[in-house]
């Protein structure tokens, strides 16, 4: 079985938002209608977006660090907002585990956004129907495209590449080989719902060595001090050996 | 949650229908093992046209909720797996059963289908009213189980969500069939209104144990397991959005907590504190439709911002994720 999902290196995100503004470009122009923007030139702009880069501040001042975190639909193996919907416009894919809403058989009765505790759903004023993140399910099948341009938006679009695609079912693909050895996680894995993306965590590399390790302690110049000098009347070694 | 008045609307006007049949069919069973005196068909007819006249309200109240209300037949499709289909599909089904059950009062249709070993008939209004029983209490679990099953709102996710839904449609129905008994049939009068007090006193157990177990819940998601940052101070500078967006609009109350505490008070005083003791003034012989009506009219105020309270008072952990703009 196929599990597509991305894998999103905080260590490398840097908050630019090409991949918010990539997705929203793609997927406002696609065969499902565009993505409302509500008072775009207004005081208060808003619209509905399948990808967010939301930062966060760790720790206190001085000792502080700066943590950009790209959120959009995690894709859970085990989908809370899947089995709510009444019409069953909300569906997880057998064959590559993507969780779509299809837009028209929705009723907007927004009940599955209240089954998803990420949030990772969002509602379309305009249409009146629930929206997420398809990961670019227009996209990644279309034999028109090259076999590079077959990612998702926000994977083409990322400049530091800290976003992986892939399926993580395949034990030997990046995403699945990014996860086990950079230490990759779930969000929220309290409630059980094996969310399909993984994040990468921030890693510091750190040089850790001892004090003896720079200077070796054993070094016997260290114990027996410098050696002794022989004499300068003493023979020296080409006098006592004949080659 | 941010409460949607047309959620709110529904669930208490269904709630009262639903209570009201409740109280109908009990006086009718009481009535034909001769336990109270029989009523005519008319007391049952009547109502049972306000009863579904509460339920159609409600359902109209429903569709405010949908963007696609158009498209709500396809609602009553995902029976296995959905509480809200289920709803779906029941409040129909109990306002069918409930019409038929009122049509054959209204117009006595009313043959006798058999006789119980007590020798008592078994009339066909006694097995709608029995079916129609089935489908107020299934009615009353569904849109419980709808918000009781979210397990991600621990608020919601309890066993007494169910319970309250019951009782506190229960005594809303019951006040209702006391004010139309005091109209056709004062005679019921004490019975009904001892009921309703029973329930009362019920519902206003259920509802503080509720609101006493969430005031003690802890958050299972915190900042920390949102993002995967293991430190004690994270602090949100951004969340993607300058002027709002959906998730800040749908999850979040936006009122201040004193707004919710004074809420609270309100809501119990309306529910039961004013009604408990004008109930307990028409029980003591000060037969009064409007000391009825008013105790009707201000319970059922009561429980709008008693709903209202339900809705707000339920925290999304989605919430973590949108706490500051900047």
């Amino acid at each position: 079985m196929t599990q597509l999902a991305l894998v999103i290196d905080l260590n490398v995100c840097v908050g630019c938002h090409a991949c918010v503004t990539n997705c929203k470009e793609w997927n406002t122009s696609g065969p499902a209608g565009p993505l409302v923007d509500q008072n775009p030139y207004g005081k208060n702009p808003t619209g509905t977006f399948f990808n967010r880069v939301q930062t966060f501040e760790i720790g206190e001042f001085p000792h502080t660090e700066t943590l950009h975190f790209p959120k959009s639909c995690l894709h859970c193996e085990d989908p809370p907002c899947v089995p709510v919907c009444p019409t069953g416009a909300s569906y997880k894919r057998k064959e590559d585990g993507i969780v779509l809403v299809d837009y028209d058989k929705c009723i907007g009765c927004k009940y599955c956004s209240w089954a998803c505790p990420y949030g990772a759903r969002e509602f379309d004023e305009e249409q009146k129907v629930m929206k997420k993140c398809t990961l670019c399910v227009d996209r990644i099948y279309d034999e028109r495209l090259s076999a590079e341009e077959r990612r998702p938006a926000c994977v083409r679009a990322c400049p530091t590449r800290a976003r992986l695609f892939g399926d993580i079912h395949d034990p030997h693909s990046e995403v699945s080989v990014a996860i086990r050895e950079n230490g990759g996680y779930p969000l929220m894995p309290e409630w059980g719902t094996q969310p399909a993306n993984h994040y990468l965590p921030r890693r510091k590399t750190r040089l850790r060595l001892r004090e003896d390790e720079i200077e070796r302690a054993d070094n016997p110049l260290k114990i027996d001090r410098e050696l002794p000098q022989p004499g300068k009347t003493e023979p020296t070694l080409d006098d006592v050996t004949s080659w | 949650m941010h409460p949607a008045f047309s959620v709110i609307f529904l669930t208490t006007l269904i709630g009262v229908g639903q209570g009201f049949f409740l109280a109908l069919f009990t006086v009718e069973s009481y009535a034909a093992f001769g336990l109270l005196p029989a009523q005519d068909g008319s007391y049952y007819g009547t109502g049972s046209l306000l009863a579904l006249a509460f339920l159609i309200a409600g359902l109209i109240a429903s569709f405010f909720h949908l963007g696609r209300p158009e498209r709500a037949w396809r609602a009553a499709t995902r029976w296995r797996t959905s509480w809200l289909s289920r709803e779906v599909i029941v409040l129909p089904a109990f306002m069918a059963t409930l019409s038929l059950y009122g049509a054959a009062h209204l117009w006595d249709f009313n043959a006798d289908l058999g006789l119980l070993p007590s020798g008592v008939p078994v009339k066909l209004t006694f097995v709608l009213g029995v079916l129609a029983t089935l489908f107020a209490f299934l009615l009353f679990i569904c849109t419980g189980m709808i918000y009781a099953c979210l397990r991600f709102l621990r608020e919601w996710h309890t066993p007494l969500t169910v319970i309250n839904y019951i009782l506190l449609g229960g005594a809303s129905g019951f006040l209702l069939a006391s004010v139309h008994a005091a109209f056709s049939a004062p005679v019921l009068l004490p019975f009904l209104v001892g009921w309703t007090l029973i329930l009362l006193v019920l519902a206003f157990v259920g509802r503080v144990a509720s609101l006493i177990r969430n005031r003690r819940l802890k958050p299972k998601s915190t900042l920390q397991s949102a993002i995967g940052v293991k430190h004690p101070k994270i602090v949100q500078k951004t969340q993607g959005a300058m002027g709002g967006s959906f998730n800040t609009r749908e999850f979040f109350h936006g009122q201040p907590a004193s707004l919710l505490r004074s809420v609270r008070w309100l809501f119990l005083l309306l529910v039961f504190a004013i009604p408990a003791p004008l109930l307990l003034l028409v029980l003591s012989g000060e037969v009064s439709v409007d000391l009825l009506l008013l105790a009707f009219v201000v319970q059922y105020v009561g429980l709008l911002f008693e709903r209202w309270f339900f809705f707000a008072q339920a925290n999304h952990p989605q919430n973590l994720y949108y706490q500051s703009v900047a």
